[in-house]
């Protein structure tokens, strides 16, 4: 299959966070599925250990290597995976220093858990490592930590034409992010520096773009321009600003109780419901349409692209997510692209393979990565 | 209240009611005496710094000595609190209604400060200095994400001791976690730790050579070891980290004595665990983790409190989503006529679905996780507009808290 066209500094890797409880991972998901539908093959990357995607996609829960989990109308498809800081050690100690045996001794005096749990600093190199490794890999398969060159600079087509990554929340992504900036200071010369640079390089490339997800509320905006503030001072590229769960506003025409009343009995409501109680939950939702509307303004303050999601009512499940995929399709500020969506619809879109191809099982599918 | 028809069910029935059915027994709980430690935990985003404020507030308004310890305060909840990162000591609270006795004080966790203090005690000034010079303590104490959650756990100490000496003004402390990885992270650290500074490989980092607690690891695991860390982090950083770790056994070491009392004293009468949620599938399977947790630690549930509930007027409550929207959808087809009237029912039958139905899901999901943790006693706190930033609104939430008829 031919490559996708490259459309010039497209960006190759998308951090997905925002406020804890905003919809990142539904974000994230979303995305990867629209990118997958332009027939890209996506790698979805989830760091918190939480199993979102999973949950989202209703699979069991990822086992830590790359996994099937969907496929797009274009062809492609998007392949997860839960980085869990104790494989990606090993993984790391393995591909980069050929220390396979060395990773035994690490763990038999605890020194895994120390890099893993109480040094969190660590962990997060190891995390945002992994990611940095799934984006510079070749379709072949090799990896390297400043070691060869990306696939991209080797004329070799990438294992994956792009990386979307369900990060940490807002409230730790500055650290999460600058993690590679802070050791390659820290290690001063030393190989987890040179890797911890070539890291925080490709991070502050172009071909990273940071998405901030927010909900149309005062905290999560604060904290969404607070965020955009730090990471674009960090030299992070921010991509789009996401207002989740916005709800439409309905102005009224003012009709009067008794016409309203009426219209609800003619309409075969009788007796009527309490007018005075629906006319209550209307201004509630006005107030909120309002507020939402103040806060969409506020977000634009982040001198970036505003995109809208609606509020799902009764929660995520795999067809609303495809519906959410079609939407975010239709947002070059979130996908990168250039061109208009080719629009496919919810329609065409083959099952979930969940309850297809019987994906749904965590051992169905191997690992579509290098084999090593 | 007249819908008392889910008498003989349990809590879950309570949450199928916002307002109605039996809660959570908050007040019995804050008056009662011997409660010393409430701690808030759930996942981010779903207003444990709310809870904990308000359930602080309340109980200090009904005669108790609170002091709260909240983590990352919006900026108007800050203020509202009158706290500010770097305080030294809890601040009253301006506002408080004390006619019953009591007070409320209020502090921000300042993790750096705190780990400063725990050098200060534990080292000679000199060895102190040294360390807080280390290039690798800066980052430990201000960057790396376990940081907040150990040193969360010594101020809740630090409080539960002044609490005790009864030279406090308060007897009860209510705590709100940091924003974590996972809700569980607070709960872990002291045993984390505990495990790390117990372990060989500090002692492997710490003694020149294998011998004492680290003679368990034969010399070729430990030059396999060094050689490897060395290879990878490079000889200047493992040398930092060494010093580090040498210096910070030390503060650490005291720091984990005291950490493993309060978390017994955690799991001791008197103190409870308030798990909260949002209503959403992701928080709730968070919480039903936690709640098996909290019981597989044999710690202490006081209540699930579900945060940001829908629920539909009182009057309107036989007004099902499904027939209010086929009557919408029926008044549209007026809406082109310019039936004004018409138009106006059809967008407040439309609201009334929405709300309908997102608490009928809602209430669903809840059950859900109820039916798998028999005894859990819920609070469901209603949505409201705008976010809770004053005293006012805090009592409000407080009240939804312990709504019981």
């Amino acid at each position: 299959m031919p490559a996708p066209p490259l459309d010039g500094l497209r960006p190759r890797l998308h951090v997905v966070t925002g406020k804890g409880g905003t919809g990142k991972t539904t974000v994230a998901t979303a995305l990867a599925v629209a990118l997958a539908d332009e027939g890209r093959r996506v790698l979805l990357c989830e760091v918190e250990g939480r199993q979102g995607v999973a949950r989202l996609l209703g699979l069991d829960p990822l086992p830590p290597r790359e996994t099937e989990v969907a496929e797009g109308v274009g062809g492609g498809t998007v392949v997860a995976l839960a980085v869990e800081p104790r494989s990606a050690l090993m993984l790391y100690l393995d591909t980069f220093y050929h220390l396979g045996r060395a990773g035994a001794a690490l763990e038999k005096v605890g020194a895994v858990d120390f890099i893993t749990s109480v040094a969190p600093g660590l962990r997060d190199i190891l995390l945002v490592g992994m990611v940095y490794e799934a984006v510079r890999r070749g379709e072949g398969g090799q990896a390297g930590a400043g070691g060869p060159a990306a696939a991209d600079e080797r004329g070799e087509r990438p294992a994956y034409d792009a990386v979307v990554l369900d990060a940490p929340p807002t409230g730790r992504i500055g650290k999460f992010l600058g993690i590679g900036a802070e050791l390659s200071t820290l290690a001063g010369g030393g190989p987890i520096a040179a890797q911890a640079s070539s890291v925080a390089a490709l991070l502050r490339s172009p071909a990273t773009a940071v998405h901030l997800v927010s909900l149309l509320e005062e905290l999560p905006v604060t904290e969404t321009l607070e965020a955009a503030q730090e990471l674009a001072g960090a030299g992070l590229q921010l991509g789009a600003v996401v207002a989740n769960r916005s709800v439409p506003s309905s102005p009224l025409h003012g009709a009067g109780d008794d016409e309203l009343a009426r219209a609800l009995t003619g309409a075969g409501l009788d007796p009527a419901p309490d007018v005075g109680a629906l006319r209550a939950q209307g201004r509630v939702r006005a107030a909120e349409a309002a507020e939402q509307a103040a806060q969409r303004r506020a977000l634009a303050t982040a001198g970036r692209p505003v995109v809208d999601l609606p509020r799902l009512l009764g929660g995520i499940d795999t067809t609303r997510l495809y519906r959410l995929a079609d939407t975010i399709a239709a947002e070059p500020a979130l996908t990168g692209s250039a061109r208009a969506p080719a629009g496919p619809r919810s329609t065409d879109r083959p099952e979930s393979p969940a309850s297809t191809s019987g994906l749904g099982s965590t051992g169905g599918l191997g690992s579509t990565g290098a084999t090593r | 209240m007249t819908r008392s028809t889910t008498g003989p069910e349990r809590p879950a029935a309570s949450a199928s009611s916002p307002g109605g059915g039996a809660g959570w027994a908050l007040d019995a709980l804050l008056d009662d005496p011997s409660t010393t430690t409430l701690v808030c935990v759930g996942s981010g985003g779903v207003g444990k710094t709310t809870t904990a404020a308000a359930i602080a507030l309340r109980a200090a308004e009904r005669g108790r000595g609170v002091v709260v310890l909240t983590v990352d305060p919006s900026q108007r909840l800050a203020q509202a609190l009158g706290v500010a990162a770097g305080q030294a000591s809890p601040q009253p609270v301006p506002g408080v209604d004390t006619a019953r006795g009591g007070s409320l004080r209020a502090a921000v966790l300042d993790a750096r400060a705190v780990l400063d203090g725990l050098v200060d005690a534990s080292l000679a000034p000199d060895r102190a200095a040294a360390l807080r010079e280390n290039p690798v303590y800066a980052s430990v104490a201000s960057s790396f994400s376990g940081t907040q959650e150990y040193m969360a756990m010594e101020r809740v100490g630090q409080l539960r001791a002044q609490a005790r000496s009864s030279h406090a003004p308060w007897d009860l402390v209510v705590v709100d976690t940091p924003p974590s990885r996972s809700a569980l992270d607070f709960i872990d650290a002291p045993a984390r730790l505990g495990r790390f500074l117990d372990g060989r490989f500090v002692a492997l980092l710490r003694r020149g050579t294998g011998k004492g607690l680290a003679g368990a690891v034969s010399s070729r695991v430990r030059g396999t070891v060094i050689s490897a860390m060395d290879r990878v982090l490079g000889a200047h950083l493992l040398a930092d980290v060494q010093e580090l770790v040498a210096g910070l056994d030390v503060v650490f070491g005291s720091f984990q004595e005291r950490a493993r009392a309060t978390s017994a004293a955690l799991a001791a009468p008197g103190s409870a665990f308030v798990v909260v949620t949002a209503a959403e599938d992701d928080a709730l399977a968070e919480s039903a983790f936690l709640l098996d947790r909290l019981a597989g630690s044999e710690l202490p549930t006081a209540a699930l409190v579900v945060n940001r509930a829908a629920g539909v007027a009182p009057a309107l409550r036989s007004l099902e989503a499904e027939r209010a929207r086929q009557v919408a959808v029926a008044l549209g087809t007026r809406v082109d006529d310019g039936d004004e009237a018409a138009a106006d029912a059809a967008v407040l039958l439309e609201v009334h679905a929405d709300l309908a139905q997102t608490a009928a899901a809602e209430r669903s999901r809840v059950e859900r996780l109820l039916s798998a943790h028999v005894g859990v006693d819920v609070a469901m706190v209603p949505v409201r507009s705008g976010d809770v930033h004053d005293l006012v609104t805090l009592r409000e939430v407080g009240a939804d808290l312990a709504r019981t008829s």
